[in-house]
């Protein structure tokens, strides 16, 4: 499943990033703010009433935003 | 004698770091600037146990030893002591979430890598504890072979133990970066998957707590609620920045008067009481009767930021941004440009894509900062009668909020232009941490104010006590004979009358010509300088006691007064944001454009509203 389909507040881990589609500098800040291979997510908070877009994940112990273009070069599987 | 050691503090973003500058070195700090960039430099001193004075600078929070930003690149190049201004560091304190550890310890093992001394803050110890997050010190410090110090920088908390393992850490003195100083180049996914190992070992239990943020989040962040408790925040915030200055404004007035007054009746009439009446006191007291809005609007976006507020209003407003071409990041530059652009321009650095963050900087001017409030507070009751729309709805207020609407509707036209034209490219999208809520420290948020307190008083006491004096002098000089008007006949009214053929045609007198001169200054001059204008011609005269509204009034036609405040919303005039965006873009080319397609702009918006006003009888 996509990161950007998962749904909110189902535990789930990364099992893939496509580091290749993202740009160089999202696929570093991304990995920064601790996106990586089998760490554990949850998708959290999504957009406002104007859309479904940023998303709020739970990333280990972090809380990060970000985008559903970003989101969905991720993979996940559910917990 | 050598200088006191350097220790610096680093640390990734959220870590706490600015706190435990705050309570390391209290209200001794002083804020400069690294030469060649716009980076400040937060430096404050304190005495280790045995009475050693150290020097201790805040570096800016980064995630690691690649630069992604100007802040970061500052950070790294202080560490490996490349950094032109700074010397070498004896030791660095390294600041660590203690409950994002799988995250910060990454950048504390490259930190350690590079083999200068480091003691660890563990901060937010007590957050941890609180998630029930139990963590084994002794672990950590053993495997990372550093000090490793439980702290709570808010609560003054692990201080002295701090302090302890730092006068170790610093020994005698002598600095002991590896030869060669280069840092070796770990890939990013490798340190990353160590820092996650040790944080498994170093954490011995973890129970499932309450997390306060995450309830907190679930109102801040609802698809409904929240967009609502972000727009009655920014309402409130906009209406206590006019209600609540007004009594220390007045009182402020009052002694500026007080001053003239005395003054007057002190020294004989004359060059001196001139200078000091009508140049000094008129010109920088209309100005300073401003500190209370701006202390106020700085007072909620300290308290926002603080709080950790203000990333979850970037979150809210990421999808219209992105209608615009800009990220969510751009709101917290742009709010704070509605109090200055200079450090709104500043806080663009958190902006990771170039082009993101350079349209933001093009617009940033467009958001009403608070000098624009001086001319609009005089044109408005001056011209705009006081009377009520609709009951509790007046029209001066609807009239300035229109004004704010017209600069924001500005800023995203411009935006999207920008973003498909000049800036064209893709964006990087939006990623951002979102830092637990905590109750911000009042004096952080206090220290912050006085900051921005002198910094505006500072430029009342120079850019703009200049200028004024300056103008006084050519508004006054040569005397015009009788029958002339002083400000036609002196040296500024000749000049105004070369800029006033340009303006003439959007409505603009020669008053305004010649008040438009000295504002390239600053925005508030405009008043300083009509006032100053008015006084000069008035000299001694009836005129003289009468109120700058009244005569503004009684002077210009309403649709050269409207013009004026279209010209205000978009005319870029303020030395210092010019200068700050030539800074920020290393060069001419960008504060050349800005300044040439904001006076564009202002020019067109200023005759559209003379031409409609006039075609309409106003």
């Amino acid at each position: 499943m996509r990161l950007s389909d998962l749904p909110l507040r189902k535990a789930a881990h990364i099992s893939e990033i496509d580091w290749s589609s993202l740009g160089e500098a999202e696929a570093k800040r991304l990995r920064e703010l601790g996106f990586d291979e089998g760490v554990a997510i949850e998708a959290l908070h999504s957009g406002s009433f104007f859309s479904r877009d940023p998303i709020a994940f739970r990333v280990g112990r972090m809380t990060v935003a970000i985008r559903r273009a970003q989101a969905s070069a991720i993979r996940v599987a559910l917990a | 004698m050598n200088p006191a050691p350097l220790v610096a503090l680093v640390g990734n973003p959220n870590a706490g770091k600015s706190s435990l500058f705050n309570a390391l070195t209290g209200a001794r700090q002083k804020v400069g600037n690294y030469p060649g960039v716009t980076v400040e430099r937060h430096s404050g001193r304190f005495a280790l146990q045995d009475g050693r004075p150290v020097e201790l600078v805040d570096l800016p929070g980064a995630y690691s030893l690649e630069p992604a930003s100007p802040d970061e690149a500052v950070t790294r190049d202080v560490i490996l002591g490349q950094q032109a201004g700074e010397r070498l560091p004896a030791a660095l304190i390294v600041v660590l979430d203690a409950s994002n550890l799988d995250n910060h310890l990454r950048f504390a093992m490259q930190l350690i890598g590079l083999g200068l001394p480091i003691v660890i803050a563990l901060n937010m110890i007590d957050l941890a504890k609180r998630d029930g997050l139990e963590i084994d010190t002794a672990v950590l410090a053993r495997e990372l072979g550093v000090p490793v110090i439980e702290t709570v920088a808010v609560r003054r908390r692990g201080l002295e133990e701090l302090k302890a393992a730092l006068a170790e850490a610093v020994g005698d003195g002598t600095l002991k970066l590896r030869a060669g100083h280069g840092f070796v180049h770990e890939d990013l996914a490798t340190v990353q998957r160590r820092a996650r190992a040790l944080a498994v070992k170093a954490i011995v239990s973890e129970s499932p707590a309450r997390r306060i943020t995450h309830s907190l989040d679930g109102i801040a962040l609802h698809p409904v609620f929240g967009p609502l408790i972000l727009a009655g925040l920014l309402f409130v915030m906009f209406q206590a920045v006019f209600s609540w200055s007004q009594v220390p404004a007045d009182w402020l007035q009052a002694q500026f008067d007080a001053l003239g007054g005395w003054i007057s009746a002190t020294l004989p009439a004359g060059f001196v009481r001139s200078l000091l009446v009508e140049g000094v006191i008129a010109g920088v007291g209309a100005v300073v009767v401003f500190l209370p809005q701006i202390l106020i609007l700085f007072l909620f976006i300290l308290i926002l930021e603080a709080s950790g507020y203000m990333v979850r209003a970037a979150f809210l407003m990421d999808r219209m941004m992105a209608r615009v071409g800009l990220s969510g990041r751009a709101f917290i530059p742009l709010l704070s440009s509605f109090a200055c652009a200079v450090p709104g321009i500043m806080a663009t650095r958190t902006i990771d894509d170039p082009k993101d963050r350079l349209t933001t900087i093009l617009i940033a001017p467009l958001m009403t900062c608070s000098a624009r409030l001086p001319v609009y507070t005089l044109i408005i009751s001056a011209f705009i009668p006081e009377r009520a729309v609709v009951p509790g709805v007046g029209l001066q207020g609807l009239v300035l909020f229109c004004l704010y609407i017209a600069g924001v509707s500005g800023a995203f036209v411009a935006a999207l232009v920008l973003r498909r034209t000049v800036t064209k490219g893709r964006g990087s999208g939006f990623m951002m941490e979102m830092p637990k809520y905590q109750w911000p420290r009042w004096q952080d948020v206090a220290l912050g104010l006085v900051t921005r307190a002198q910094i505006f008083l500072k430029r009342a006491g120079t850019i703009i006590l200049f200028t004024t004096v300056l103008l006084w002098a050519l508004a006054s000089f040569p005397q015009a004979p009788a029958g002339v008007k002083q400000s036609e006949y002196s040296v500024a009214g000749r000049i105004a009358s070369g800029v006033e053929t340009v303006v003439r045609p959007i409505g603009f007198n020669h008053d305004i010509a010649l008040a438009l001169i000295p504002a390239m200054a600053a925005r508030e001059v405009a008043v300083s300088a009509i006032a100053t204008v008015y006084a000069i011609d008035a000299n001694g005269d009836a005129a003289a006691s009468q109120q700058l509204e009244t005569r503004l009034g009684a002077a210009w036609p309403l649709p050269t007064a409207l013009a004026f405040l279209a010209w205000f919303v978009f005319a870029p005039q303020c030395i210092s944001t010019i200068a700050v965006t030539r800074r920020e873009t290393n060069g001419w080319k960008w504060p050349g454009f800005m300044v040439a397609y904001l006076f564009a702009v202002a020019y067109v918006a200023a005759g559209l509203t003379y031409w409609t006003a006039t075609a309409l009888g106003l």
